[in-house]
Order: structure tokens, then C-alpha cells, then sequence
């Protein structure tokens, strides 16, 4: 089993939207989001491919992309010895299918993207936050989302309890650029100074 | 008449030594069964991701030891991996070797801890208290080689960072001689424990079709006889080279899991032994002047290394634009990383996929129906390590 036949097997199939692109070695395959959750499907139940093992789901932002996001899923197929990856590209605030009922480990998969991105999944059962704080707000892993956060947490002794307060450096966060020395750096602290 | 129960929730953790961290867990009981088991997790979240998207290549690698703290090198090998197969360089053949070894030291190092651990929490004191003199040594090798006992920074795209100082080699190999010696003792402490076998015979049971289907990995998956492991499925540095078995459990229960577990150190320590009697000379880091940094002694002479030096600890490299998905047979599993790379010096996504993440994931599906005391095995059995699960 290799790449050549792999891409034999999805041409001759029904689903229409598939592109294919490799990367050292290994095969991506674009996929619309209309066809996505059959295509998973027959990735799984085709007796030529057994892709039986979902590995991961992840996001990727682009914010200056039309289609803003771009959901990974990462197969494999352990009789075959040979992975896939499969790539769909939707828009802000466009739903995905969950694909729970074909993988039962995508649940957690799809809470985290849901977490770092905002990414939604239709008929996901339980898409609640899974790594951030409880009342956590914002999807940090997007790329207008500061590095340093919103919030900052420490106790408070007179109120008894945790509170949460906008964030406040007392030494400037860094971020060297150097790959463009003439324009200076940056300071973070610098501009939350200038607003307050 | 119909009798009306009532299920009852308790809170387990985040803050109990039976949790393996900083797990919350939250049973619903019925009695003593547990009826739902929903795992909160997070508390250890230190955003990783996206730290790496702020870092260069270089200053990434130390995120990898903090991730499963227990075996830190084959985290930074999977990253070391995914960026040198962007940047299409080749790792010298000593390097390769020395990375086996240590991957190999690092599995030993984390089925220790699992084991002596999955056995405290059932009941037995004295593993731990074997077990951990042996770390001990395993980290003073950690130590010798990278200057640090657990955030090693060792594994670098490109090759490791120095080579074994003089004496580290037979020291190893003097480990490996009396090593299986402590595995036996070990395994008299656990193996026919009447106690132990109680605690984990016939506990969470997982069949091999659902152990594919949680998305298993590593020990979770040949525990459920499933012959399946990267460094003979997919070789990568020299892994094909060595001859090892692949010890895979018949029913998939805790108990099997625990002697896959034994057996894999036995087949790491006889890796370890070849791959230092067999490893060849030579440099231990690609020689290439725009990726890896140049020796100390070549920047006391040599203008070129010096600059090359300054721009490499400053700038960083870059790496070619691309996406690639790189693996490793971690200690818990399937260790990946998944890099998206611009062009520019940093990641611009990086994608980490522990193996812990999946299995205990699975919690639910494995304690359910359980008593309330067999969680800590199940736990102790899928070898949790919450630096790797919330990243």
C-alpha cells in the first residue's frame, strides 16, 4: 500500500471535491466541507484503506484567508501502515459536522478546537471548554489573540476567593523581531500605558 | 413498587496523590459503581501552542520537556524530527544513535515510574521505593549528557547538542548489566502479588476494536493485542537496525498492560546495549553552518562561525514553507507533532497530539461500571501525565 495506490482508490470513488497534495511522504487530501463526513466515513470503511484510527483534529487560523480556518484530521490505518491527512477549510463561524459516531475519540478533539478556535460542531453532544479556565473567555489559539491574555488571576484575601483582573505586566513583554532591525521593537507594556 | 436510587456525585482530585496530577474527576456513583465519569481537565494548561508560535525553532525545544516531564527527550525528538524534515537535513549517523539510546533511557525512566506508582496506589510501597533509585541513575545520565536531570534541551534539529563525555558510555552499559536484575526484583514484588493481580486482573478491559476506535496508543493498544508500534511499524533514525520484541497483552486489562510494561523495559535495556556497541563515531550535529550553531572552538578562530553563531541565537533559522506530521513512540503512545511552517523563523502552528489525550479520554468508557477503588488502577494503568494532556 502506497501514496500512488491510496490516490487510486479516492479518484475512482464517488466524492468529487478531493485534492491531493503530498508532504514528505505522507498524503493530504483537501476535502469540501459538504463531503467531509462521508468521506471520513468511507476512509474508515473502505476493506481497500481501513483507516480505522482517528490520531488528531487541529485548527489552523489564517485570519487573511477567505475561508478563515482550516480543520486537520489526521488518520491512520494500522493494517495498511500508512496515514493520511485530511484538510477542510471553513469560514468564521461556519459549523462543522461531528464525526463522534464515526470516531468516538473525535469528542474531546473536537471540544479542544472548539476551545483554541471557536470552531463549532454540529450534534456534537457536550461542546463545552476542555483546557482553559471555567469561565474563560476569547479562543486563545487564534491569531488576534494576545499572547499575554486578557485576565491575570490571584487571590484575594479579603474577599476569600479568586479573582480575575485584566492583565498587567510589570515587566514588558519582549517580542524581539529581527528579522526587520530598522523598525524597532515592539512593547506591549508601551501601548497598555498609553491607553490607561 | 418501584424503588427509586438516587446516584450520587463525588469529586475526585484535583488535589488527591492517587490522580497523577491535576486531574478532576467527577463519578457519578451508584453505591459504589461508577455510573459517568467525566474527567475536567486543563489545570496544568500553560498554552504551549501558542508560546511556540511566539518562539523560534530554537527556543521551542525546551516546551517539549515540560510537556511528559516524565521521559522529556522523546517529546524534543518529535519536534526535532517534524523541523529537520522541513529543512531536509540529514542527522548524522551518531546522532541518530545517540538519540536511541536516550529515547530508549526515557521509556525506561517513564514505565519506572508508571509501574512503581500503578502499585503505590493499589497498595504496594515498596516498587516505588526500588524504582526510584534506579531514576535516579537514569537522570544522572540525563544529567552528564544535556547538564540537566529532567529539561534536557538535548535532542536539537539537527543532530543533539554535545556528545557522551568521557566515561558516560561504560557507565551505561554497566547500568544495563544490573538493570534487569531490578526488573526481576520488581517483578517478585508484583507479578504473582496476590493483592496486585487482585486489584488489576480483569480491571478496564478494553477490546482491541474499541481500543482503536479511543484512539489508543503505545502500551493502551498492545495491551489489547494490537502488534502495533512506530519504531518497527515506521522506523525512524536507526530503529530498524536493532532487533527487539514487541511484547503485546492478551486481554487487554490493567494487568496486562503492567507486564507489557516490564517486558518493553527489558527489550529497551537490550536496545540501549547494541545501540552503544554499535554506534560509530563521527559528529553528533549536522554540519551546517545555517542550521546548527558552530563549536566553540571554531568561533574563537573563524569570523564566519562567529556571525553564524550570533544569528542563530538571535534570528534563529528559517525554515522552509510546508506542513508535515512527525510521530514517535513515546513511553505513553503515540507522540506527533504536527508543524506548519511560513518561511519565517517561528512555527507558525504546531500542533502537539499526546497520546495521554486520548486515553483518558477513554475514562468514561473504561471505569464504567467499575467499583469506585478500581479507578486508581485503571488511572494508574493508562500511565497519565497531565504536563503532556494540558499542554
Amino acid at each position: 500500500m502506497n501514496i500512488s495506490s491510496i490516490k487510486e482508490a479516492l479518484k475512482n470513488s464517488e466524492f468529487r471535491s478531493i485534492e491531493f497534495k503530498e508532504n514528505f511522504g505522507e498524503l493530504l487530501v483537501t476535502v469540501s466541507k459538504s463531503e467531509l463526513y462521508e468521506f471520513l466515513v468511507f476512509l474508515r470503511d473502505s476493506r481497500a484503506l481501513r483507516f480505522r484510527q482517528l490520531i488528531d483534529i487541529l485548527g489552523v487560523d489564517y485570519p487573511s484567508k477567505e475561508n478563515r480556518f482550516e480543520v486537520i484530521y489526521l488518520l491512520l490505518s494500522h493494517e495498511f501502515n500508512i496515514r493520511i491527512g485530511v484538510k477542510v477549510a471553513i469560514q468564521d463561524n461556519e459549523p462543522l459536522p461531528s464525526v463522534i459516531d464515526i470516531f468516538p475519540v473525535a469528542n474531546w478533539f473536537e471540544r479542544e478546537a472548539f476551545d483554541m478556535y471557536g470552531i463549532k460542531f454540529t450534534d456534537h453532544p457536550d461542546l463545552r471548554r476542555i483546557l482553559t479556565d471555567y469561565e474563560f473567555e476569547g479562543y486563545p489559539l487564534r491569531k488576534d489573540f494576545p499572547l499575554s491574555g486578557h485576565t491575570e488571576v490571584r487571590y484575594d484575601d479579603e474577599l476569600k476567593k479568586v479573582v480575575y483582573d485584566p492583565v498587567k505586566l510589570s515587566q514588558a513583554y519582549r517580542d524581539f523581531d529581527f528579522e526587520s532591525p530598522w523598525e524597532g521593537t515592539e512593547y506591549i507594556k508601551r501601548e497598555q500605558d498609553k491607553k490607561a | 413498587m418501584a424503588k427509586t436510587t438516587k446516584t450520587m456525585n463525588l469529586n475526585f482530585g484535583p488535589q488527591h496523590p492517587a490522580a497523577h496530577g491535576v486531574l478532576r474527576l467527577i463519578l457519578e456513583l451508584d453505591g459504589e459503581v461508577i455510573e459517568r465519569a467525566d474527567p475536567h481537565i486543563g489545570l496544568l494548561h500553560r498554552g504551549t501552542e501558542k508560546l511556540i508560535e511566539n518562539k523560534t525553532y530554537t527556543q521551542s525545544v525546551p516546551y517539549f520537556d515540560r510537556l511528559d516531564y516524565v521521559a522529556p527527550m522523546n517529546q524534543e525528538h518529535a519536534f526535532a524530527l517534524a523541523v529537520e524534515t522541513l529543512l531536509k537535513i540529514k542527522v548524522p549517523e551518531r546522532a541518530s544513535y545517540i538519540r536511541v539510546v536516550f529515547c530508549e533511557i526515557g521509556r525506561i525512566l517513564s514505565h519506572i515510574l508508571n509501574i512503581t506508582t500503578q502499585a503505590l496506589d493499589v497498595g504496594a510501597l515498596t516498587p516505588s521505593l526500588w524504582g526510584f533509585e534506579e531514576r535516579e541513575k537514569l537522570m544522572c545520565f540525563y544529567e552528564r549528557v544535556s547538564g540537566s536531570r529532567l529539561h534536557a534541551n538535548y535532542f536539537r534539529p539537527g543532530g543533539v547538542h554535545q556528545d557522551f563525555p568521557v566515561g558516560l558510555k561504560e557507565d551505561i552499559l554497566d547500568f544495563c548489566k544490573h538493570f534487569p536484575k531490578v526488573i526481576d526484583d520488581l517483578e517478585n514484588l508484583l507479578t504473582d502479588n496476590r493483592i496486585f493481580k487482585q486489584r488489576n486482573v480483569d480491571i478496564g478491559v478494553v477490546t482491541p476494536q474499541d481500543a482503536v476506535a479511543h484512539g489508543f496508543s503505545g502500551v493502551m493498544l498492545r495491551g489489547s493485542n494490537i502488534p502495533w508500534d512506530l519504531r518497527r511499524a515506521q522506523p525512524y533514525e536507526v530503529y530498524d537496525r536493532f532487533k527487539f520484541k514487541v511484547p503485546v497483552g492478551k486481554n487487554g486489562d490493567c494487568y496486562d498492560r503492567y507486564l507489557c510494561r516490564i517486558e518493553e523495559m527489558r527489550e529497551s535495556t537490550k536496545i540501549i546495549i547494541d545501540a552503544l556497541q554499535t554506534m560509530p563515531e563521527g559528529p553528533v550535529m549536522a554540519q551546517d553552518g545555517k542550521v546548527t550553531p558552530p563549536s566553540r572552538a571554531m568561533m574563537k578562530k573563524s569570523m564566519e562561525a562567529l556571525i553564524h553563531h550570533f544569528k542563530l541565537f538571535t534570528e534563529g533559522y528559517h525554515v522552509p514553507k510546508g506542513e508535515v506530521y512527525r510521530a514517535v513512540e513515546a513511553p505513553k503512545g503515540e507522540f506527533g507533532v504536527y508543524l506548519i511552517a511560513d518561511g519565517s523563523n517561528k512555527p507558525y502552528r504546531c500542533k502537539i497530539k499526546a497520546p495521554g489525550f486520548a486515553h483518558l479520554q477513554a475514562m468514561d468508557y473504561v471505569v464504567k461500571g467499575h467499583m469506585l477503588a478500581d479507578v486508581p488502577a485503571v488511572l494508574g494503568s493508562m500511565d497519565i501525565v497531565f504536563g503532556e494532556i494540558d499542554r
